[in-house]
């Protein structure tokens, strides 16, 4: 089943082209890694598919309904489609178990104890569940990203959208992050990641995405991708970053 | 000119016209301060709120009112809505003194506008995304997650645009509105002493501006950088109890 699908996406920034026309489909339980030198797009790419970045030409459809579309509300599709930003974007003036149970209760109409037991499933799930009643300001980064992504995960999504989660953190503190995500892939989610973790796109994804120069320039399994690469873009890529 | 005499006036004055400075003057002083501050906060955000719309045309007005108020002096405007603005709006009958607080409500809702809005912008685009990409609305991710944001920005710059506004208002002094300076040149025009009066009523100004100023800092601490409090969480029987009722 088709869970992304664009078509002939066309983004820029004034007269910067990031985007030259971009199909893609991702499939439902499919986890794809996006990797390509910086300002190539892969972000952009990633930002379109819920409309935090608008395409100027072409289409995105999201379980088979067009999302590009004039009258379509974005904000119900949003609810199932999870982000996790490379800056965390944890909501500072709130407690970690208010920054999981906000949305869910506005948007779902989840009852108070309802969202606070689904919360502390999911912080323990990610190891938080002690920080439960701290606020964010008292994390670090890596437990910061491991909030976010559980808030992103309280509004049950269909989908999971990665954008570098690990870049903005420590070196220490990448590999529980990506403990996390991938502990989440196990279990069936639908997950697009942009990441420079060579090694862990690897280890992780079904499918993985070159972007450079606003387009998928190749895509492949990742034994194949790693292994035998054929556009010479990639094969400089990959020789300057493994 | 004898200096010596200066402590000994300052007692004098105050015993016979205490109740001018003390009673009409502050009086005066802190009512208009009151309505110009609580109508300019107001008017304010709702400038703010405008100069954010999509509307091209409010956006331009509204950008219009503030760069004028900005840019003219004050004394220009009080001139303008003393003598012009009543002739013009004759049906509105008003007294000089409200027409006066009407022009400092105008020109103070410009620069809080300014003040609500940097803050409101001051808070990180981050913030917006995340609340966004969860599927908020834009007017839910303002009230929800930018707005209490940005009231840490706005607070002490709000403060300092209040201890501003209590300043301005001796500017009503040049219609003798009965505000404290007003009370100032009165006992100037009586007594002959110029010095002595002026020494009163800029203490009695510090007096008001000082503890203010004070007050703005212990706000700037509280909510500048050291971050968020904990609040106290409802514990789990309170909820339960919620859940039945």
């Amino acid at each position: 089943m088709e869970m992304i699908k664009t078509v002939d996406l066309h983004k820029s920034f004034g007269k910067l082209k990031v985007l030259t026309g971009v199909n893609e489909t991702i499939h439902k339980g499919e986890v794809v890694s996006i990797i390509g030198p910086s300002g190539g797009g892969k972000s952009t790419f990633l930002r379109c598919l819920n409309l935090l970045e608008t395409p100027e030409k072409g289409h995105i459809y999201f379980e088979g309904e067009e999302i590009t579309g004039k009258k379509v509300d974005i904000d119900k599709h949003r609810q199932k489609m999870g982000m996790v930003f490379q800056q965390f974007n944890v909501f500072p003036h709130l407690s970690v178990c208010d920054n999981i149970t906000l949305a869910p209760k506005l948007l779902k109409g989840k009852s108070e104890a309802e969202a606070v037991e689904m919360a502390k499933e999911l912080l323990n799930r990610v190891g938080l569940l002690e920080k439960m009643d701290e606020m964010p300001g008292t994390l670090s980064g890596g437990q910061k990203q491991r909030l976010a992504i559980v808030r992103a995960l309280a509004m049950e999504p269909d989908v999971m959208l990665f954008d570098e989660p690990t870049s903005a953190l420590d070196p220490e503190m990448v590999g529980e992050v990506l403990e996390v995500i991938k502990g989440l892939v196990k279990t069936g989610m639908t997950s697009v990641i942009v990441t420079h973790e060579m090694g862990f796109a690897r280890e992780v994804s079904d499918r993985v995405l070159f972007i450079a120069e606003g387009n998928i320039l190749e895509s492949g399994s990742p034994d194949v991708f790693f292994t035998n690469p054929t556009h010479p873009r990639l094969q400089d890529f990959l020789r300057k970053v493994l | 000119m004898d200096f010596s005499l200066i402590i000994p006036n300052i007692i004098k004055l105050l015993g016979k016209y205490w109740q001018l400075f003390l009673i009409e003057g502050v009086k005066n002083t802190l009512i208009l301060t009151a309505i110009s501050v609580a109508m300019g906060t107001v008017l304010g955000t709702v400038v703010a709120m405008l100069k954010m719309s999509r509307f091209k045309l409010v956006r331009f007005l509204v950008t219009l009112y503030v760069e004028v108020i900005r840019g003219t002096p004050i004394l220009l405007q009080l001139y303008v809505f003393y003598f012009v603005i009543p002739q013009v709006l004759k049906f509105l009958d008003m007294p000089p003194f409200m027409w006066v607080a009407v022009a400092l409500c105008v020109n103070s809702a410009a620069y809080v506008s300014e003040v609500i809005r940097s803050g409101i912008q001051a808070v990180d685009k981050g913030q917006t995304e995340a609340a966004r990409s969860l599927g908020l609305s834009s007017g839910q991710t303002m009230m929800k997650i930018v707005l209490p944001q940005a009231v840490r920005n706005i607070l002490p710059a709000l403060g300092n645009e209040f201890i501003m506004m209590l300043k301005e208002t001796s500017l009503a002094s040049t219609f003798f509105l009965g505000d404290l300076m007003t009370s100032c040149l009165m006992v100037k025009g009586a007594t002959y002493l110029t010095l002595e009066p002026m020494i009163i009523v800029a203490l009695i100004y510090l007096c008001m501006t000082y503890p203010l100023s004070k007050l703005v800092e212990y706000f700037e601490k509280r909510m500048g950088g050291a971050g968020y409090r904990k609040k106290k969480k409802k514990n789990l029987k309170e909820i339960k109890a919620e859940v039945q009722a």
